[in-house]
């Protein structure tokens, strides 16, 4: 497993990806980071952490497309497959490079922060209650990701299909505003992304919402792992 | 070491595998013949655990493959049809990887230093995989099956797209291997089974034709012996006079020319040696013998015989049914 991990990070830093996703998020975020507070006067980063949840939808999709469609194209899925690793122990290292990376991603924006702190006294807590959500819907998304990787040998597609599987998920909550239907809305209401992440701005740590990001990321991973397991018995 | 024991795999209605068994023994190369889509890849993913089989069982030195995948995935070094290369990492970044991958826990440095002597890639250790030619990447593929130094290595058509030097390196990298392995080769190339392997399985249509050794399984099926001659004269008369002699039970002409002889082949009873009565059968009618050799049925032909046999049988078995 720590074999796969590292050579997946291997891969991220050999490649351009990692540079070209971390340099674009950095660029993005901080152009969302000036607009929500700065030119706004206001140091709630509230509005900053939601705009950023769209932005990771991009951004993860891009950073999980190859992770396994990849492996199938080259057929390098033989070697890993046949290596005395575990379906899931492959699936988590592939995870766990991913979730590195976003991490990376996520420290960048550090320093906006401490700019923040220079000019206001911001609210730490709801910093660290957003930060907190944006890392648990990360890794819903990293997990999704990887899930429609495993479906497809073609980068594209997956890339393509994680944003609107991640669209569709994120987007629930609107659709929810607009369904009179009390029973469609529970459902919707219940399997929105986004409206969970709502406690988390006022600085609360949501420990229902945080069990159901964790128990969505353990449904897509277990669902990748199904996938192989699968094509063994296809 | 090996025991593959009633195999059978379908996807969807089609049965790519039915009922296929064989063992191999310690340091024995066994080949795995067969023509394309006759089962061999399958029945090698199967033995990998890269595939599940819907009916049979694999044991590696005793292990089983479906219940103990971790362990007798340890014994098995594996070559797959396309060698599974990362083309971004260099030759010793790979093997590094894959040292840590199979969970080596053999000296890594002493370890990958002998498998590149043996597959000779000392020389390529520090060149990124892509800029590798088609010959050094097999023979990369054939190093990571190695790392771990597992009993058991597996070759899915390992000389596919080399060029012939490369293909005579290749095998004799696996014949290497094959004093302190055991190596199951599968190939469609039948002359290559015969250069390399001990015992030859073939395979066609997911059903196991013949498992013989190598020296053997021509014989088997011999049923009259033959032979090629060269003779001096006029063909038809030649192939007359050959016809004419006792014990000969066929004699037709080749085709082949060379300079004033044409080419023959005579089919004679079996075990009945004609030579010395064909010798001087030509030199009564004086026709010049200027060459004479044995010929055994080659594998081709065997291939050829056993898979008319089984289409035979099959038939035969349709129409009792009906």
């Amino acid at each position: 497993m720590i074999a796969i991990y590292k050579r997946e990070m291997r891969a991220y830093f050999t490649t351009p990806i990692a540079y070209v996703l971390t340099a674009v998020f950095s660029a993005v975020a901080g152009i969302l980071f000036c607009i929500c507070t700065l030119q706004m006067q206001t140091s709630d980063s509230s509005a900053y952490f939601q705009f950023l949840m769209y932005v990771y939808i991009v951004i993860i999709a891009l950073l999980t497309m190859k992770s396994f469609s990849e492996e199938k194209r080259a057929r390098t899925e033989q070697l890993l497959l046949t290596s005395p690793v575990s379906l899931t122990g492959m699936v988590m290292a592939k995870f766990l490079a991913a979730f590195t990376l976003f991490m990376g991603t996520l420290v960048l924006t550090v320093p906006f922060f401490a700019v923040l702190s220079m000019y206001s006294d911001p609210n730490w807590a709801k910093i660290i209650g957003c930060t907190v959500g944006i890392i648990l819907i990360g890794s819903c998304f990293i997990a999704v990701g990887l899930f429609m990787s495993s479906l497809t040998e073609n980068q594209l597609a997956a890339a393509v299909s994680t944003i609107a599987v991640l669209c569709g998920l994120v987007m629930t909550s609107v659709l929810n505003s607009v369904i009179d239907f009390y029973p469609v809305r529970a459902v919707l209401s219940w399997v929105s992304i986004y409206s969970r992440f709502a406690n988390f701005t006022y600085g609360i740590f949501d420990i229902p919402a945080a069990v159901y990001y964790i128990s969505v990321c353990a449904v897509f991973i277990f669902l990748t792992v199904r996938v192989y397991e699968k094509r063994r018995y296809a | 070491m090996i025991e593959v024991s009633g195999l059978v795999k379908t996807f969807g209605s089609f049965t790519a595998l039915d009922g296929v068994s064989f063992s191999v023994g310690e340091r024995e190369i066994l080949g795995f013949l067969g023509p394309n889509g006759a089962g061999k890849s399958t029945t090698m993913n199967i033995m990998t655990g890269y595939l599940s089989s819907n009916a049979g069982s694999v044991k590696i030195d005793g292990v089983d493959m479906a219940e103990e995948p971790g362990r007798a995935k340890k014994l098995i070094g594996f070559l797959p049809e396309q060698p599974p290369l990362y083309a971004d990492m260099k030759v010793d970044e790979y093997l590094n990887f894959v040292y840590e991958l199979k969970g080596c826990t053999l000296s890594r440095a002493a370890h990958l230093e002998e498998i590149c002597r043996v597959c000779r890639l000392s020389e390529v250790r520090g060149r990124l995989i892509k800029n590798l030619s088609k010959g050094y990447r097999q023979r990369v593929g054939i190093a990571q099956a190695l790392v771990g130094n597992p009993k058991v290595l597996i070759f899915d058509e390992p000389t596919v797209g080399l060029d012939p030097k490369q293909i005579i390196e290749v095998r004799n990298l696996i014949r290497t291997l094959g004093r302190t392995h055991t190596v199951i080769l599968s190939t469609h190339i039948l002359s290559e089974a015969r250069a390399v392997c001990d015992r030859i399985v073939i395979i066609n249509e997911g059903r196991v034709l013949a498992d013989e050794r190598t020296d053997s399984i021509s014989r088997t099926l011999n049923e009259n012996t033959r032979y090629g001659l060269k003779i001096c004269g006029p063909q038809k008369e030649v192939a007359e006079a050959l016809r004419a002699v006792p014990g000969v039970l066929r004699a037709e002409i080749t085709g082949e020319r060379e300079r004033d002889s044409f080419a023959y082949r005579i089919e004679c009873e079996n075990g009945y040696d004609t030579r010395k009565n064909v010798f001087f059968a030509m030199a009564e009618k004086g026709y010049a013998i200027v060459g004479m050799e044995e010929e055994g049925l080659s594998l081709e032909d065997v291939f050829i015989k056993l898979t008319e046999t089984s289409e035979k049988d099959k038939k035969k078995g349709g129409g009792a049914k009906k």
